[in-house]
Protein backbone atom coordinates (compact mmCIF):
# COMPACT_ATOMS: atom_id res chain seq x y z
CA UNK A 1 0.00 0.00 0.00
CA UNK A 2 1.34 3.27 -0.87
CA UNK A 3 1.40 6.16 1.67
CA UNK A 4 -0.71 8.97 0.78
CA UNK A 5 0.47 12.64 1.64
CA UNK A 6 -2.14 13.94 4.55
CA UNK A 7 -4.01 17.09 3.28
CA UNK A 8 -1.59 20.24 4.65
CA UNK A 9 -5.52 22.40 6.11
CA UNK A 10 -2.32 23.24 8.48
CA UNK A 11 -1.08 25.18 6.09
CA UNK A 12 -4.20 27.64 6.57
CA UNK A 13 -3.31 27.31 10.47
CA UNK A 14 -0.15 28.63 9.94
CA UNK A 15 -1.40 31.60 7.72
CA UNK A 16 -3.77 32.30 9.99
CA UNK A 17 -0.96 32.41 13.24
CA UNK A 18 0.67 34.91 10.91
CA UNK A 19 -1.93 37.04 10.47
CA UNK A 20 -2.57 36.99 14.65
CA UNK A 21 1.25 37.79 14.83
CA UNK A 22 1.05 40.72 12.42
CA UNK A 23 3.83 38.98 10.15
CA UNK A 24 4.34 41.31 7.36
CA UNK A 25 7.63 40.17 6.01
CA UNK A 26 7.48 35.99 4.56
CA UNK A 27 11.11 34.68 2.92
CA UNK A 28 11.85 31.69 2.02
CA UNK A 29 13.38 29.05 0.36
CA UNK A 30 11.14 26.82 -1.50
CA UNK A 31 9.41 23.11 -0.10
CA UNK A 32 7.30 20.83 -0.99
CA UNK A 33 5.89 21.09 2.67
CA UNK A 34 5.41 24.86 2.53
CA UNK A 35 3.44 24.87 -0.73
CA UNK A 36 0.48 25.82 -0.16
CA UNK A 37 1.78 28.23 2.45
CA UNK A 38 3.81 29.99 0.07
CA UNK A 39 1.00 30.49 -2.24
CA UNK A 40 -1.15 32.13 0.36
CA UNK A 41 1.57 34.81 1.61
CA UNK A 42 2.23 35.23 -1.66
CA UNK A 43 -1.45 35.98 -2.94
CA UNK A 44 -1.68 38.62 0.14
CA UNK A 45 -1.02 42.26 -1.04
CA UNK A 46 -0.14 43.14 2.89
CA UNK A 47 2.31 40.20 3.03
CA UNK A 48 6.07 40.79 1.31
CA UNK A 49 6.90 37.15 0.51
CA UNK A 50 10.29 37.01 -0.82
CA UNK A 51 11.72 33.92 -2.53
CA UNK A 52 15.55 33.99 -1.57
CA UNK A 53 18.50 31.79 -3.03
CA UNK A 54 20.00 30.46 0.21
CA UNK A 55 18.31 30.46 3.36
CA UNK A 56 21.05 32.70 5.29
CA UNK A 57 19.99 35.86 3.09
CA UNK A 58 16.04 35.08 5.13
CA UNK A 59 18.21 36.25 8.71
CA UNK A 60 19.50 38.81 7.40
CA UNK A 61 16.25 39.97 5.35
CA UNK A 62 14.36 39.48 8.89
CA UNK A 63 16.99 41.63 10.58
CA UNK A 64 16.32 44.29 8.57
CA UNK A 65 12.76 44.30 8.61
CA UNK A 66 12.77 44.34 12.56
CA UNK A 67 15.29 46.97 12.21
CA UNK A 68 12.25 49.22 10.21
CA UNK A 69 9.33 48.30 12.27
CA UNK A 70 7.72 45.07 11.16
CA UNK A 71 7.65 41.38 11.69
CA UNK A 72 8.53 38.05 9.45
CA UNK A 73 8.57 34.36 9.63
CA UNK A 74 11.31 32.64 7.34
CA UNK A 75 10.02 29.17 5.81
CA UNK A 76 13.03 26.37 5.04
CA UNK A 77 13.13 22.90 4.70
CA UNK A 78 15.34 21.00 7.42
CA UNK A 79 18.42 21.17 4.52
CA UNK A 80 18.47 24.99 5.16
CA UNK A 81 19.46 25.07 8.95
CA UNK A 82 23.25 24.41 8.46
CA UNK A 83 23.31 27.62 5.42
CA UNK A 84 22.40 29.66 8.51
CA UNK A 85 24.42 29.07 11.36
CA UNK A 86 27.11 32.03 10.78
CA UNK A 87 24.31 34.18 10.01
CA UNK A 88 22.42 33.56 12.96
CA UNK A 89 25.13 34.86 15.13
CA UNK A 90 23.53 38.14 13.57
CA UNK A 91 20.39 37.28 15.58
CA UNK A 92 22.42 36.40 18.92
CA UNK A 93 24.31 39.45 18.90
CA UNK A 94 21.62 41.84 18.24
CA UNK A 95 19.19 40.15 20.15
CA UNK A 96 16.89 39.69 16.93
CA UNK A 97 13.70 38.30 16.79
CA UNK A 98 13.33 35.71 14.19
CA UNK A 99 10.60 32.88 13.72
CA UNK A 100 12.20 29.83 11.65
CA UNK A 101 9.72 27.00 10.20
CA UNK A 102 11.52 23.93 9.35
CA UNK A 103 9.75 21.30 7.38
CA UNK A 104 11.67 18.01 8.13
CA UNK A 105 13.15 15.99 5.99
CA UNK A 106 15.58 12.76 6.92
CA UNK A 107 13.82 11.70 10.29
CA UNK A 108 10.94 9.49 9.28
CA UNK A 109 10.49 6.90 6.54
CA UNK A 110 13.23 9.03 4.86
CA UNK A 111 14.09 7.74 1.14
CA UNK A 112 16.57 9.53 0.43
CA UNK A 113 19.97 9.15 2.16
CA UNK A 114 21.39 12.62 1.36
CA UNK A 115 18.93 13.95 3.45
CA UNK A 116 19.60 12.08 6.66
CA UNK A 117 23.10 14.28 7.52
CA UNK A 118 21.02 17.53 7.93
CA UNK A 119 17.96 16.24 9.34
CA UNK A 120 19.54 14.42 12.44
CA UNK A 121 21.69 17.42 12.89
CA UNK A 122 18.69 20.68 12.67
CA UNK A 123 17.98 20.62 16.02
CA UNK A 124 21.63 20.69 17.62
CA UNK A 125 22.76 22.91 14.68
CA UNK A 126 20.03 25.64 15.34
CA UNK A 127 20.34 25.11 19.72
CA UNK A 128 24.25 25.28 19.44
CA UNK A 129 24.21 28.90 17.19
CA UNK A 130 21.45 30.33 19.80
CA UNK A 131 18.17 29.13 19.06
CA UNK A 132 14.90 28.14 20.85
CA UNK A 133 14.20 25.12 18.76
CA UNK A 134 10.13 23.43 19.19
CA UNK A 135 8.48 21.11 17.83
CA UNK A 136 4.93 19.98 16.18
CA UNK A 137 4.42 16.69 15.28
CA UNK A 138 0.78 16.97 14.50
CA UNK A 139 -1.33 18.09 12.19
CA UNK A 140 -3.73 19.64 14.15
CA UNK A 141 -1.16 21.26 16.54
CA UNK A 142 0.31 23.12 14.33
CA UNK A 143 -1.47 26.13 14.11
CA UNK A 144 -1.47 26.72 18.06
CA UNK A 145 2.31 25.82 17.79
CA UNK A 146 3.54 28.37 15.60
CA UNK A 147 1.72 31.13 17.01
CA UNK A 148 3.58 30.34 20.42
CA UNK A 149 6.94 30.29 19.33
CA UNK A 150 6.33 33.67 17.77
CA UNK A 151 4.77 35.33 20.54
CA UNK A 152 7.85 34.27 22.37
CA UNK A 153 10.39 35.28 19.34
CA UNK A 154 8.79 38.75 19.23
CA UNK A 155 7.79 39.24 22.68
CA UNK A 156 11.20 38.25 24.03
CA UNK A 157 13.87 39.14 21.25
CA UNK A 158 15.07 35.70 20.19
CA UNK A 159 15.29 33.55 17.74
CA UNK A 160 12.44 30.73 17.64
CA UNK A 161 12.64 27.52 15.18
CA UNK A 162 9.34 25.67 14.99
CA UNK A 163 10.69 22.06 13.49
CA UNK A 164 7.62 20.55 11.12
CA UNK A 165 8.18 16.64 11.86
CA UNK A 166 8.05 14.95 8.66
CA UNK A 167 5.49 12.47 9.83
CA UNK A 168 2.98 15.15 9.53
CA UNK A 169 4.34 16.31 6.13
CA UNK A 170 4.08 12.63 4.82
CA UNK A 171 7.36 10.74 2.88
CA UNK A 172 7.74 9.74 -0.22
CA UNK A 173 6.66 5.39 -0.45
CA UNK A 174 10.05 4.05 -2.02
CA UNK A 175 8.75 0.62 -2.55
CA UNK A 176 7.93 -0.98 -5.85
CA UNK B 1 44.31 37.99 -15.02
CA UNK B 2 45.09 41.64 -12.71
CA UNK B 3 42.59 44.69 -13.38
CA UNK B 4 44.70 47.14 -15.78
CA UNK B 5 42.69 49.84 -14.17
CA UNK B 6 43.17 50.53 -10.16
CA UNK B 7 40.90 52.57 -8.13
CA UNK B 8 42.16 55.80 -6.61
CA UNK B 9 39.26 57.36 -4.54
CA UNK B 10 40.10 57.73 -0.62
CA UNK B 11 37.42 55.46 0.55
CA UNK B 12 37.23 58.14 3.67
CA UNK B 13 36.02 60.78 1.59
CA UNK B 14 33.76 58.49 -0.89
CA UNK B 15 32.16 58.16 2.40
CA UNK B 16 31.96 61.70 3.74
CA UNK B 17 30.65 62.62 0.70
CA UNK B 18 27.79 60.00 0.36
CA UNK B 19 27.07 60.75 4.44
CA UNK B 20 26.83 64.28 3.40
CA UNK B 21 23.47 64.29 1.40
CA UNK B 22 21.69 61.47 3.90
CA UNK B 23 19.20 63.50 4.51
CA UNK B 24 16.44 61.33 6.36
CA UNK B 25 18.02 57.84 4.57
CA UNK B 26 18.50 55.11 6.47
CA UNK B 27 22.00 53.42 6.19
CA UNK B 28 23.11 49.82 6.70
CA UNK B 29 27.18 48.96 6.79
CA UNK B 30 29.06 45.99 6.26
CA UNK B 31 31.70 44.88 8.55
CA UNK B 32 35.38 46.09 8.78
CA UNK B 33 36.73 49.37 7.28
CA UNK B 34 33.33 50.09 6.08
CA UNK B 35 32.12 50.25 9.21
CA UNK B 36 34.74 52.04 10.79
CA UNK B 37 34.30 54.95 8.18
CA UNK B 38 31.13 55.62 8.69
CA UNK B 39 31.55 55.41 12.09
CA UNK B 40 33.66 58.64 11.58
CA UNK B 41 29.68 60.02 10.88
CA UNK B 42 27.92 58.19 13.51
CA UNK B 43 23.97 58.69 13.70
CA UNK B 44 21.58 56.92 15.18
CA UNK B 45 19.90 55.98 11.60
CA UNK B 46 23.02 53.98 10.77
CA UNK B 47 22.81 50.57 11.89
CA UNK B 48 26.63 49.20 11.84
CA UNK B 49 27.45 45.45 11.42
CA UNK B 50 30.50 44.03 12.91
CA UNK B 51 30.09 40.31 12.17
CA UNK B 52 27.60 38.36 10.05
CA UNK B 53 29.46 38.64 6.63
CA UNK B 54 27.59 38.68 3.75
CA UNK B 55 24.40 40.26 5.66
CA UNK B 56 24.42 43.20 4.64
CA UNK B 57 22.37 43.63 1.45
CA UNK B 58 20.02 41.57 2.67
CA UNK B 59 19.86 43.74 5.91
CA UNK B 60 18.97 46.63 3.76
CA UNK B 61 16.16 44.78 1.46
CA UNK B 62 14.30 43.51 4.70
CA UNK B 63 14.39 47.47 5.91
CA UNK B 64 13.74 48.78 2.57
CA UNK B 65 10.53 46.72 2.45
CA UNK B 66 9.46 48.04 5.74
CA UNK B 67 10.27 51.39 5.06
CA UNK B 68 9.26 51.95 1.50
CA UNK B 69 8.90 55.79 2.08
CA UNK B 70 12.12 56.39 3.01
CA UNK B 71 15.79 55.24 0.99
CA UNK B 72 18.07 52.69 2.07
CA UNK B 73 21.66 52.72 1.37
CA UNK B 74 23.73 49.91 2.39
CA UNK B 75 27.48 50.65 2.53
CA UNK B 76 29.81 47.56 2.62
CA UNK B 77 32.77 46.08 0.94
CA UNK B 78 33.52 44.09 -2.02
CA UNK B 79 34.64 40.68 -0.25
CA UNK B 80 31.35 41.49 2.12
CA UNK B 81 29.70 41.64 -1.20
CA UNK B 82 30.84 38.83 -2.66
CA UNK B 83 30.32 36.30 0.39
CA UNK B 84 26.80 37.06 -0.35
CA UNK B 85 26.40 37.32 -3.72
CA UNK B 86 23.20 35.47 -4.14
CA UNK B 87 21.86 38.56 -2.34
CA UNK B 88 21.92 40.65 -5.96
CA UNK B 89 19.77 37.83 -7.53
CA UNK B 90 17.27 38.43 -4.37
CA UNK B 91 17.24 41.63 -4.46
CA UNK B 92 17.20 42.45 -8.64
CA UNK B 93 14.01 39.51 -8.47
CA UNK B 94 12.66 41.76 -6.08
CA UNK B 95 13.05 45.24 -6.89
CA UNK B 96 12.81 47.50 -4.46
CA UNK B 97 12.89 51.04 -5.84
CA UNK B 98 14.09 52.71 -2.52
CA UNK B 99 17.38 50.34 -1.91
CA UNK B 100 20.69 51.44 -2.92
CA UNK B 101 24.37 49.46 -2.30
CA UNK B 102 27.63 51.51 -2.23
CA UNK B 103 30.44 48.82 -2.61
CA UNK B 104 33.93 50.31 -1.48
CA UNK B 105 35.73 48.13 -3.90
CA UNK B 106 39.51 48.33 -2.51
CA UNK B 107 39.75 45.08 -4.09
CA UNK B 108 41.18 43.72 -1.08
CA UNK B 109 40.53 41.39 2.11
CA UNK B 110 41.86 44.66 4.34
CA UNK B 111 40.93 43.24 7.65
CA UNK B 112 42.79 39.61 7.09
CA UNK B 113 45.96 40.66 5.42
CA UNK B 114 45.22 42.70 2.18
CA UNK B 115 44.52 39.15 0.17
CA UNK B 116 42.96 40.17 -3.57
CA UNK B 117 39.48 39.19 -3.67
CA UNK B 118 37.94 38.45 -7.22
CA UNK B 119 37.12 42.03 -8.04
CA UNK B 120 41.50 42.26 -8.42
CA UNK B 121 40.76 39.55 -10.74
CA UNK B 122 38.40 40.70 -13.14
CA UNK B 123 35.12 40.00 -11.54
CA UNK B 124 33.07 43.04 -12.02
CA UNK B 125 30.53 43.39 -8.79
CA UNK B 126 28.33 46.13 -11.17
CA UNK B 127 28.59 44.21 -13.93
CA UNK B 128 26.94 41.13 -11.71
CA UNK B 129 24.41 43.63 -10.74
CA UNK B 130 23.08 44.81 -14.26
CA UNK B 131 22.99 41.03 -15.31
CA UNK B 132 20.42 40.56 -11.70
CA UNK B 133 18.14 42.92 -13.21
CA UNK B 134 19.14 46.64 -10.97
CA UNK B 135 17.75 49.57 -12.04
CA UNK B 136 21.32 51.43 -11.74
CA UNK B 137 24.28 49.41 -11.97
CA UNK B 138 27.68 51.66 -12.05
CA UNK B 139 31.88 51.37 -11.74
CA UNK B 140 32.91 54.37 -10.75
CA UNK B 141 36.47 55.13 -10.59
CA UNK B 142 36.51 59.50 -10.85
CA UNK B 143 34.91 61.97 -8.45
CA UNK B 144 32.90 63.43 -11.31
CA UNK B 145 31.23 59.60 -11.69
CA UNK B 146 30.76 59.58 -8.00
CA UNK B 147 28.90 62.81 -7.83
CA UNK B 148 26.86 61.53 -10.83
CA UNK B 149 26.79 57.99 -8.46
CA UNK B 150 25.82 59.87 -5.42
CA UNK B 151 22.92 61.35 -6.92
CA UNK B 152 21.54 58.16 -8.54
CA UNK B 153 21.81 56.53 -4.82
CA UNK B 154 19.64 59.15 -3.55
CA UNK B 155 17.10 60.13 -6.04
CA UNK B 156 17.02 57.40 -8.99
CA UNK B 157 14.68 54.43 -8.39
CA UNK B 158 15.94 51.19 -7.39
CA UNK B 159 17.62 49.14 -7.04
CA UNK B 160 20.77 50.89 -7.17
CA UNK B 161 24.40 49.23 -7.76
CA UNK B 162 27.50 51.97 -7.40
CA UNK B 163 30.65 49.72 -7.57
CA UNK B 164 33.12 52.64 -6.45
CA UNK B 165 36.74 51.85 -6.84
CA UNK B 166 38.75 53.22 -3.74
CA UNK B 167 42.38 52.85 -3.22
CA UNK B 168 44.23 50.13 -0.89
CA UNK B 169 44.83 52.70 1.97
CA UNK B 170 44.05 51.54 5.41
CA UNK B 171 42.53 53.93 8.01
CA UNK B 172 42.18 53.10 11.93
CA UNK B 173 39.06 51.86 13.22
CA UNK B 174 36.62 54.88 14.50
CA UNK B 175 33.70 54.03 16.17
CA UNK B 176 33.59 51.88 19.31
CA UNK B 177 30.30 51.70 19.48
CA UNK B 178 29.93 47.56 18.79
CA UNK B 179 27.45 45.51 21.19
CA UNK B 180 25.07 44.35 18.58
CA UNK B 181 21.89 44.69 20.70
CA UNK B 182 22.58 48.52 21.41
CA UNK B 183 23.16 49.72 17.95
CA UNK B 184 20.03 47.40 17.20
CA UNK B 185 18.36 49.51 20.13
CA UNK B 186 19.44 52.98 18.95
CA UNK B 187 18.18 52.57 15.45
CA UNK B 188 15.05 51.77 16.13
CA UNK B 189 13.87 53.91 18.87
CA UNK B 190 15.44 56.84 16.73
CA UNK B 191 12.98 55.47 13.77
CA UNK B 192 10.00 54.42 15.49
CA UNK B 193 9.74 55.84 18.63
CA UNK B 194 7.43 54.51 21.26
CA UNK B 195 6.32 51.83 18.54
CA UNK B 196 9.90 50.48 18.86
CA UNK B 197 8.52 48.71 22.63
CA UNK B 198 5.41 47.41 20.75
Amino acid sequence: MKAETPPRSWAADIYRAFKKLGVAQVAYVPDAGHTQLILDCRADEATNAVSLTSEQEGVAMLAGAWLGGQRGALLMQSSGAGNCINMLSLAQECRFPLLMLVTMRGEWGEFNPWQIAMGQSTRKVLENAGCIVQRADRAGEIGEVVFAAGQMAFSTSRPVAVLIGQRVIGFKDWSK
Amino acid sequence: MPNEKKGTLDRREVVKAILEKRGDALVVTGLGSSCYDAGVHDHPNTFYLWGAMGAAAMVGLGLALAQPSRRVVVITGDGEMLMGLGALATIGARKPDNLSIVIMDNELYAETGMQPTHTARGVSLSGMAKAANFAVAETVFTDEDLEAGIAALYEAPGPVLLDVKVSGKRYPMSIRLRDGAHIKNRFRENLLGQKAFD
